[in-house]
């Protein structure tokens, strides 16, 4: 009597696979602890890039005045018959400026994606 | 005048006849408010950032940076490197979670992050406050164009850009084509590259002549006068990097990403193109150092651009590069003076003028904010062009830099910190958006009024940033913690959505 219970929920139900995944997101979603360290986490790690990008901006860019201000005879050296400040702030900042932005979205892209992989589980049918 | 007229004369026309063609055609694609948005959403990268690259480069940039260079030498290379940079700043900080925010406007982030409709009203005298200071060089500039271009008097260039500007606005023309702006980005490099080069080869043609001048400090980039000027360099810097992510314009634009990906492919094209374009300036400057001595000594830096071409090069080609300078000009100040006045007419007709203007039509098309949103759009445009005819020319790229000093020590903390900080509270943003509000806005006006302080007290009003931001940002932290029992219950919630990547996206 018993047993035609479990078949009668196996015949109706269509398979969900998504329920592992939406639990997790739903974690996030709905402020449960396990939600909050994902969020926590992930908050950290993008924060962390941030910064690391505004230090790296702040030890190159954000020293040179200062520098110039404590050694001013630099500024007379010449890069191919221009003064080096003329060259350095006046072309090559550009380069520098996309290549550290090209950089951080390439990390933090991939740190989505590892996020992605977390909350999602290694669910075959995802990739 | 009459045969140096002809050339700037015709590029004017045919700038302003083009905008405003092209925004009477754009009438078309506005029909409902949702279209605008539906349509935006879909616009790629490269065009949405050649779009934002269109309407920020300004008079400042376009006129404003060689003019500083000529006269001032290598400290001012920090005002094109700091628009830069403030997009990378922009990129690590706020690109991707602004977009998802899916809020459209800066006072639409603050109340969706603090539900607070008194957060919401300081945001948006805040956003009318820095969209004037902004338009107000940029109808200055228009004067210094059109005196140098065709010898019209100083107030003819404020009240042609201002009534093309309204009559655009106006009809919501510029609203919905992104293409545009983009095409303006394009004008302008070209205005700027094609003379460049002409007269660089001019230059090398002549034998390679030495600049004259300004002295040993041309090629220091920092600021002369011991600590003041030290104080004065690292405070622009401020500004400009941080006041980027804070200008009502340029926040516009990142909504109208497909999403928060794209958001940051977009300022990363928008990097590359401004690097392209601020390579352009200096040249103008250091052959400025070799034929516009002149200008320096008229205390006319700013016409550098518009004036050097003729100087250089006789005839015919120094006609025609001057009108493609001309022209360029023009499109630099339309172009920013519409993004400036839609923002600022936007905000004013959702927070002032639909309250006193009725709704009419029905509701959900232009039709039904129509009245509220032209009322809106005179008293954005008219009111700084009222000041540029009366205030002292406080010199383009300076009063720009007042207006990043503002947005920097406003909304770039209530960004920051309602983006990474689930800690922020309405009453925090409040104080803190006073405290950098009265401090940099206060100096501001100073500014703009022509008071003048000496020593210190005149560094510290004329480079207001290095003590303004950080004290909103500690005004906004500290209050915050105070009443950390009014943080909005559904900050997690915001959070969550600002930074969960779109693959993850469920439904509601």
């Amino acid at each position: 009597m018993s047993e035609p219970r479990p078949q009668r929920v196996r015949v109706t139900g269509p398979p969900r696979y998504s329920t592992g995944p939406r639990n997790r997101i739903g974690d996030v979603h709905e402020q449960t602890p396990l939600g909050d360290v994902f969020l926590r986490s992930l908050l950290k790690e993008q924060l962390t890039l941030a910064i690391r990008v505004l230090v790296l901006i702040g030890l190159t860019l954000g020293l040179l005045p200062l520098v110039f201000h404590l050694w001013p005879d630099l500024a007379e050296i010449e890069l191919l018959g221009l003064p080096v400040a003329w060259v350095g702030l006046g072309a090559v900042v550009y380069p520098f400026l996309l290549l550290v932005g090209w950089r951080y979205v390439r990390s933090v892209e991939r740190n989505e994606r590892d996020f992605a992989d977390l909350v999602a589980g290694s669910e075959d049918r995802e990739s | 005048m009459s045969g140096d007229a002809v050339p700037g004369l015709i590029a004017v026309l045919a700038v302003t006849v083009a905008t405003l063609a092209i925004g009477t055609w754009g009438l078309r694609f506005s029909r409902t408010t949702s279209d605008f948005f539906v349509a935006s959403r879909s616009v790629n990268p490269r065009l949405n950032a050649s779009a934002i690259c269109g309407e920020y480069l300004s008079a400042a940039s376009f006129l404003g940076v060689a003019g500083l260079l000529l006269v001032g030498g290598a400290q001012m290379l920090w005002y094109p490197v700091g628009w830069t940079a403030g997009y990378l700043v922009l990129l690590v900080l706020v690109a991707a979670p602004l977009r998802r925010s899916g809020a459209y406007t800066l006072p639409d982030f603050a109340e969706a992050r603090l539900g607070s409709r008194v957060v919401r009203s300081a945001c948006s005298l805040l956003v009318v406050g820095v969209g004037w200071l902004y338009l107000l060089p940029q109808f200055q500039g228009a004067g210094l164009t059109l005196e140098s271009a065709i010898g019209a008097p100083r107030w003819v260039g404020p009240l042609i850009v201002g009534s093309v500007v309204l009559v655009n606005v106006m009809s919501g023309g510029m609203r919905s084509i992104t293409f545009v702006q983009a095409f303006q980005y394009w004008l302008k490099l070209t205005a700027l590259l094609v003379p460049a080069m002409v007269l660089l080869v001019v230059w090398v043609g002549d034998g390679r002549p030495a600049g004259s001048g300004a002295g040993d400090s041309w090629s220091v980039p920092v600021a002369g006068g011991g600590a003041i000027g030290l104080y004065g360099t690292y405070s622009l810097m401020i500004a400009l990097f941080l006041g980027t992510m804070g200008l009502p314009h340029v926040v516009v634009r990142f909504y109208t990403n497909p999403d928060g990906r794209a958001a940051r492919r977009t300022t990363l094209v928008v990097l590359a193109l401004l690097g392209l374009f601020y390579l352009w300036p200096p040249v103008f400057a250091a052959l400025g150092r070799v034929y516009g001595g002149d200008l320096v000594a008229k205390g006319n830096a700013d016409v550098l651009v518009l004036e050097l071409p003729r100087l250089m090069v006789d005839g015919v080609g120094g006609e025609l590069l001057t009108g493609l300078v001309t022209a360029g000009a023009f499109a630099a100040f339309l172009s920013t003076a519409s993004g400036l006045a839609i923002a600022v007419s936007g905000v004013l007709t959702q927070d002032v003028t639909s309250r006193f203007v009725g709704e009419r039509g029905p509701a959900g098309t232009p039709g039904s904010i129509a009245p509220a949103f032209r009322l809106a759009a005179v008293l954005a445009v008219s009111v700084p062009v009222l000041v540029a005819l009366f205030a002292t020319n406080v010199g383009v790229a300076q009063s720009v830099g007042l207006a990043f000093a503002v947005a920097a020590s406003t909304f770039c903390p209530l960004l920051m910190l309602g983006i990474w900080w689930r800690g922020l509270t309405d009453a925090g943003a409040l104080a803190g958006l006073a405290a950098g509000g009265i401090g940099a806005g206060g100096a501001a006006v100073l500014n703009v009024v022509g008071v003048q302080g000496s020593g210190w007290v005149g560094a510290l009003i004329l480079q207001p940033a290095a003590w303004s931001v950080p004290v909103a940002f500690a005004t906004m932290v500290l209050v915050s913690l105070a009443t950390a029992s009014r943080a909005p219950l559904h900050a997690r919630r915001f959070l969550v959505r600002l930074h969960t990547p779109e693959v993850l996206e469920v439904g509601g």
